[in-house]
């Protein structure tokens, strides 16, 4: 197969979760969709680097790995807290940043 | 057989996808997402990188999705669907226009590998060992702020989930534990941390003798308390 479907499929994962991102309000869905997205990004540079022969995209890839585990760390956490607080899991009813 | 390993992949991996986005239950949208990373995982193999394939399925698909399959546990509960709400409609709309931009950018992209197969093939490309050696001399910079980033991380989950109320019930206080009813003499932490003498004061206080087991728990660890605070005030 030509790189370009790769990129393709990369495209198309990371259009799936800006779509779910948008649509769902859980924000446990929202940090799969997050998920989602950062994968379509390593399967691009994962991608490039196939392309030029290097093994820096790679690197780059396992960066975002660590990248996205702390960002699940920290956001789990925040869920976890809001539902300690007996607040509604759902970032519709969680508005009191608006102002 | 790359094409047919390719094609099965990348539709496991967009079925995953949908189903991410699709699944009503939680749960059952962290099930997806460990599909589409362990057939993503193909893909990487499929484009040789082996160690990346390798710690996308034992960190991803294994350790972060035990964490959030945990926290589906303790938060739990399927969403509702309200109707009436603008982003139903526009989401979907803006990912499609995100995917067509994103297609339009990669055919005008002048890039001059898109339609080959890659570089040419060196042995040991994605192997561990180079991976290894250019995290330690190339990338040293990234890999001390990942491991940094991942400290920062760590410490900022444990202050965001821990419990604010302090101590809410009675339960593995220290009142408690002082009060438990033991054998005297028996060289027990309390003996020997001193709580002996509380008893002490305890007895001289009340004239008469006081046996260790003999009151109600719950009643003599509140005089050991209580004569505690007599002490701090004093």
């Amino acid at each position: 197969m030509t790189l370009g479907w790769y990129l393709a499929v990369s495209a198309i994962i990371f259009s799936i979760g800006v779509g779910g991102v948008l649509v769902r309000r859980n924000p446990l869905v929202i940090l799969l969709c997050l998920e989602l997205m950062l994968n379509a990004g390593n399967l691009a540079l994962v991608t490039f680097s196939r392309m030029y022969g290097g093994e820096g995209g790679q690197i780059f890839a396992l960066i975002v790995m660590v990248v996205a585990a702390c960002e699940v760390t920290v956001g789990l956490g925040l869920i976890v807290a809001i539902s300690r607080r007996n607040l509604p899991v759902d970032v519709d009813e969680l508005h009191e940043l608006n102002g | 057989m790359s094409e047919v390993l390719f094609f099965i992949a990348a539709i496991a991996a967009i079925v995953g996808a949908v189903g991410v986005v699709a699944m009503r239950n939680p749960f059952y949208a962290v099930l997806a997402l460990v599909c589409h990373l362990v057939s993503l995982a193909a893909l990487f193999l499929l484009l040789r990188a082996e160690f990346v394939a390798a710690a996308q399925v034992v960190v991803y698909a294994g350790a972060v999705m035990v964490l959030y399959v945990f926290v589906v546990a303790y938060v739990g509960g399927a969403e509702e669907i309200r109707s009436g709400n603008a982003m139903r409609v526009l989401g979907p709309l803006f990912a499609v226009a995100v995917a067509i931009e994103l297609c339009i950018a990669l055919l005008g992209s002048a890039l001059s590998g898109i339609n080959s197969q890659g570089a040419a093939y060196k042995p040991g490309f994605g192997e561990p060992a180079r991976i290894g050696k250019l995290f330690l001399t190339d990338y040293l910079f990234a890999f001390e702020v990942a491991s940094l980033l991942l400290l920062v991380a760590a410490i900022g989950a444990i202050v965001l989930a821990r419990r604010r109320r302090g101590l809410e019930d009675d339960d593995g206080s220290i009142a408690r534990v002082i009060g438990e009813r033991r054998p005297s003499y028996t060289g027990t932490m309390a003996e020997g941390a001193g709580t002996r003498q509380v008893y002490q004061e305890i007895e001289a206080g009340h004239g008469g003798s006081f046996e260790i087991g003999s009151a109600e728990p719950k009643e003599r660890a509140a005089a050991v308390v209580a004569s505690e605070d007599g002490e701090d005030g004093a």
